[in-house]
């Protein structure tokens, strides 16, 4: 899998289409490179808004993709994360990144309770117990006193990270953002390449032969739910600090459609492709913003379109193009 | 004993019976979401939409056709079922030889779709419809709305009825076959395509036919079906979709503890029956009547 020797046997499983990894630390530093200077170029409320969903979906996608369980209800880490984040920030006072430590190991802890739960089950039963455990969790919040109700928490202070740097500029905002995104990809991506990931690989093929390979499967489904679900959280705290606000949006079950749209657009099972989903996603939202009830529209009619047409998402269709002409090649 | 508790007898009836209401509801779009699982391994998603979409065929057939509520109980689960059917024919049927996800994921986009355009149409907010039966009857011990009581009978017939024809019933006995081996039920002469698409549209007609009865009990609105399908997904999970008397059983009881919830502790009642869920995952996982698979 590491070898970046061009004669692959043709049809030779190149390991889901992570390539070989010396071009992917070329395109990852370039990737870097372009985010580095990206805000000059963009406005950075928006790259940030874009970051904080690819993080998301990413953590979304370690499960769907490589562990092969569909969460239904990811909003309720990406949503609860959000409001811990801005009660501790905005009531008790505490500092950016203490905020987020306290958003994501709330999201942690609340990934455990539930993967407890949903792991009991399996395939189509397991999507609605995510759905479900997240709509109570969303009734919870509607009528916890610490969420504000319908208005959520507003104007969450942005204050200094570690006491140094002011984010309450958009730019020194924008770098720290970038840094949890790419901590946080680089987690993802680490995840998939060790061992472990391999494991959750096989259970997604296979679980019954996983099982009878001697692996405790439901302690890496476990493990794997808990690891997704604190990095959604991780990405649900970093929009609270963008747009300073947590509110009950962020725990619906629409939220949890969308973060499913995002990787299903992008290729569910390939690292970028949740980055790319995202990023369209919402670009599309942002200019569709005005059309007000067609979003909602359009959205179903991209989850129609790429059920029925483009299952592989965009980075897979490009992946398996490109396998087919490597496979060209070598035969 | 009623004075004991501090509970007005008036209340708790009055909060028993709109459970029952509930119930009724789940039992009705449990049973379809079972039935269509079994034939076609798809989670209908759709289904609150199609129970929305019932409910404002209702309200359509009355404001622009003058058809009354009893025309409209026959005539609007048709024609979404209808609509049911051509989506199950176009869009559905290229996704069996797939993993269940596939067809989750298709019928979200449905969902979506149809209560976004909805929406753009008749706003979030509810339109009314009027009760097609006024008045009720005093019981002694509280008072009975008539149009309360036709909605608790009406789905216990339709619901016995489906159990009867699908448990009974040669017909019943082809689709029993057919969830079991499709490939098999073929090879005897059956055409399985057109049984799953009639069974689809009978799953969504059931769907619909409870949003008829919906629209005088609550308001039609877009957003009505959206809620309640995450509820009949943990009804769902409760009572597990092996059997369907299970789905009935599970369904009214569920609707009865919900409204016992909201008698003695309120605050509760939107989440008791994710609780139960939660519980019943602990204890059982396959669900009360479920068998593990």
């Amino acid at each position: 899998m590491s070898t970046s020797s061009p004669t692959h046997p043709a049809g030779a499983p190149a390991a889901s289409g992570s390539g070989s990894s010396s071009l992917g630390t070329i395109f990852g530093i370039a990737a870097v490179a372009v985010l580095l200077v990206a805000p000059f170029g963009v406005y950075p409320v928006f790259l940030m808004k874009v970051m904080c969903f690819a993080l998301f979906a990413c953590a979304f996608n370690l499960l769907l993709g490589y562990t092969g369980l569909l969460s239904f209800g990811h909003a309720m880490f990406f949503g609860g994360s959000a409001y811990v984040c801005a009660h501790t920030i905005k009531v008790l006072g505490f500092s950016p990144e203490l905020g987020i430590l306290a958003g994501v190991v709330f999201a942690a802890l609340l990934g455990l309770l539930a993967g407890l739960l949903a792991i009991r089950r399996q395939g189509i039963y397991f999507a609605m117990v995510t759905l479900a455990l997240a709509q109570m969790f969303f009734f919870f919040c509607l009528q916890a006193p610490f969420t504000g109700g319908e208005d959520g928490l507003q104007a969450v202070p942005r204050r200094a990270l570690f006491g140094i740097f002011d984010l309450s500029k958009d730019i020194n905002l924008y770098y720290v953002v970038l840094a949890i995104f790419v901590f946080g990809f680089l987690v993802i991506y680490r995840t998939i390449h060790s061992p472990f990931g391999q494991v959750l690989k096989a259970i997604r093929e296979n679980e019954p032969r996983a099982i009878s390979l001697g692996y405790r499967v439901n302690q890496y489904k476990l493990m794997a739910f808990v690891l997704s679900a604190a990095l959604a959280g991780l990405a649900g705290s970093t929009k609270v600090l963008v747009f300073q606000l947590a509110s009950l949006t962020d725990v619906a079950w629409q939220m949890s459609g969308e973060v499913v749209l995002m990787t299903l657009v992008g290729g569910m099972g390939t690292i970028l492709g949740p980055v790319v989903g995202a990023a369209v996603i919402v670009t599309m939202q942002n200019y569709l913003a005005g059309l007000g009830e067609w979003v909602l529209v359009i959205q179903g009619a991209i989850f129609v379109l790429a059920v029925s047409l483009f299952r592989r998402g965009f980075v897979g269709e490009i992946i398996a193009v490109m396998q087919q002409m490597k496979a060209k090649k070598a035969g | 004993m009623f004075e004991l508790l501090g509970i007005p007898p008036q209340a708790l009836f009055g909060q028993l019976l709109l459970g029952l209401i509930n119930g009724a509801f789940y039992a009705m779009l449990s049973l379809g979401l079972a039935v269509i699982f079994g034939l076609l391994n798809v989670i209908n998603f759709t289904h609150g939409a199609q129970y929305m979409m019932g409910a404002f065929g209702a309200w359509m057939l009355l404001n622009y056709a003058g058809i009354p509520f009893w025309g409209a109980l026959v005539l609007s689960p048709i024609v979404v079922a209808i609509i049911g059917m051509a989506i199950e024919r176009t869009l559905l049927k290229r996704l069996y030889h797939l993993d269940h996800l596939y067809g989750l994921l298709l019928t979200f986009g449905l969902a979506l779709i149809i209560e976004g355009l909805f929406r753009r149409q008749y706003g979030s907010s509810g339109l009314p419809y009027n009760n097609p039966l006024p008045g009720g009857t005093n019981l002694g011990f509280m008072f009975l709305p008539n149009y309360r009581a036709f909605v608790v009978v009406a789905s216990l017939v339709v619901c016995i009825a489906t159990w009867y024809v699908i448990e009974r019933t040669k017909l019943g006995s082809y689709l029993r076959a057919a969830t079991e081996r499709p490939d098999l039920v073929q090879a005897f002469g059956i055409d399985v395509p057109r049984m799953i698409t009639l069974t689809y549209g009978f799953g969504v007609g059931l769907a619909a036919l409870a949003g008829v009865l919906a629209a005088p009990a609550y308001q039609v609105s877009p957003t009505m079906g959206s809620n309640l399908i995450i509820v009949v997904f943990a009804v769902v999970v409760i009572g597990g979709m092996g059997s369907i008397m299970g789905a009935i059983v599970t369904g009214f009881g569920l609707g009865i503890v919900e409204g016992l919830t909201k008698v003695f502790y309120p605050e509760a009642s939107s989440t008791v029956i994710f609780v139960i869920m939660a519980i019943v995952l602990m204890v059982k996982p396959a669900g009360l009547f479920g068998t593990a698979k």
